[in-house]
């Protein structure tokens, strides 16, 4: 089983991701694209995901948003670049700051590796260092106020893995 | 002044990386390093000083900068509780990765 790695240097304005999965890159590429299967996978769980917008192509534009318990968050981007199978480069931003203006650009980046596997390389730039270590700092705290639904989501996965 | 902010600063950041590559310095060689006047490296020390990411000693006239590591882990820890999350996402996109596998070989076996 891979294992997410994010590097995230102190005072930087960028972070990056890598992964490794147990798939062909075409079907990786296909899983960032094709909204029916991205609805599946991406958020915090015990969340709501609807997807407003979906553009994916060159200039295209997407809006998401999860839901849970009547509060809704929204992001929202811009396709800047679609290399099949290769490469998405846009933007990311959180609809729901006091002030717009802390954009993000992203680069995800897939790689194809022997015996059909793959890896997401993704590296995200931010307009200032707080921006980024705010971004972070999110995600921790998100993750700590939803520790049952990660158990949750461990016991489901294992038991798909056991039924499979 | 909170750690990130205290980093952020290009001037501090380089006073930093020399302190982790020399291990100490004393305040004259930090000035030296730089084409700003002392009383301006002198501020930045006090900032970096204040976000207790240096420390200092007084030996003889002399006044010993060491760098601390010690709330750089701050960021450390919450980027690895981040990697947790994005973790328990893609373990998510694994399942659903193995299931459009095994969809796609069992359309070839139809053909």
């Amino acid at each position: 089983m891979g294992k997410t790695i994010v590097t995230a240097e102190p005072g930087k304005q960028e972070l990056f991701i890598t992964r490794e999965f147990d798939a062909p890159r075409e079907l990786l590429f296909k899983a960032h694209i094709d909204p029916n299967i991205y609805i599946q996978w991406v958020g915090p769980y015990g969340m709501t995901m609807t997807i407003e917008k979906w553009e994916p192509y060159e200039g295209g534009s997407y809006k998401f948003t999860h839901e849970r318990d009547g509060h809704k968050y929204a992001f929202v981007g811009v396709y800047h670049e679609i290399l099949l199978n290769e490469r998405i480069i846009g933007t990311f931003e959180f609809d729901g700051l006091p002030e717009r203006g802390h954009v993000i650009m992203g680069k995800t980046t897939f790689e194809d590796l022997p015996n059909g596997r793959s890896r997401l390389v993704h590296q995200s730039v931010f307009f200032s260092v707080a921006d980024r270590d705010g971004m972070v700092q999110s995600g921790m705290e998100r993750g700590v106020s939803d520790g049952y639904e990660k158990l949750d989501g461990i016991l489901a996965a294992t038991s798909h893995g056991t039924a499979a | 002044m909170d750690t990130f902010t205290a980093i952020a600063e290009p001037t501090r950041r380089t006073i930093l990386e020399r302190l982790a590559v020399h291990g100490n310095m004393s305040a004259t060689d930090i000035y030296r390093g730089f084409t700003s006047s002392p009383p301006a490296i002198s501020q930045h020390l006090k900032v970096l000083r204040e976000a207790k990411l240096v420390r200092v000693e007084k030996r003889k006239q002399q006044r010993i900068y060491y760098i601390n590591p010690e709330p750089m882990k701050e960021l450390e820890k919450w980027v690895h509780q981040f990697a947790a999350n994005l973790e328990n996402q893609y373990q998510r996109l694994d399942q659903i990765l193995a299931f459009e596998k095994q969809r796609l070989l069992n359309a070839k076996e139809k053909e």
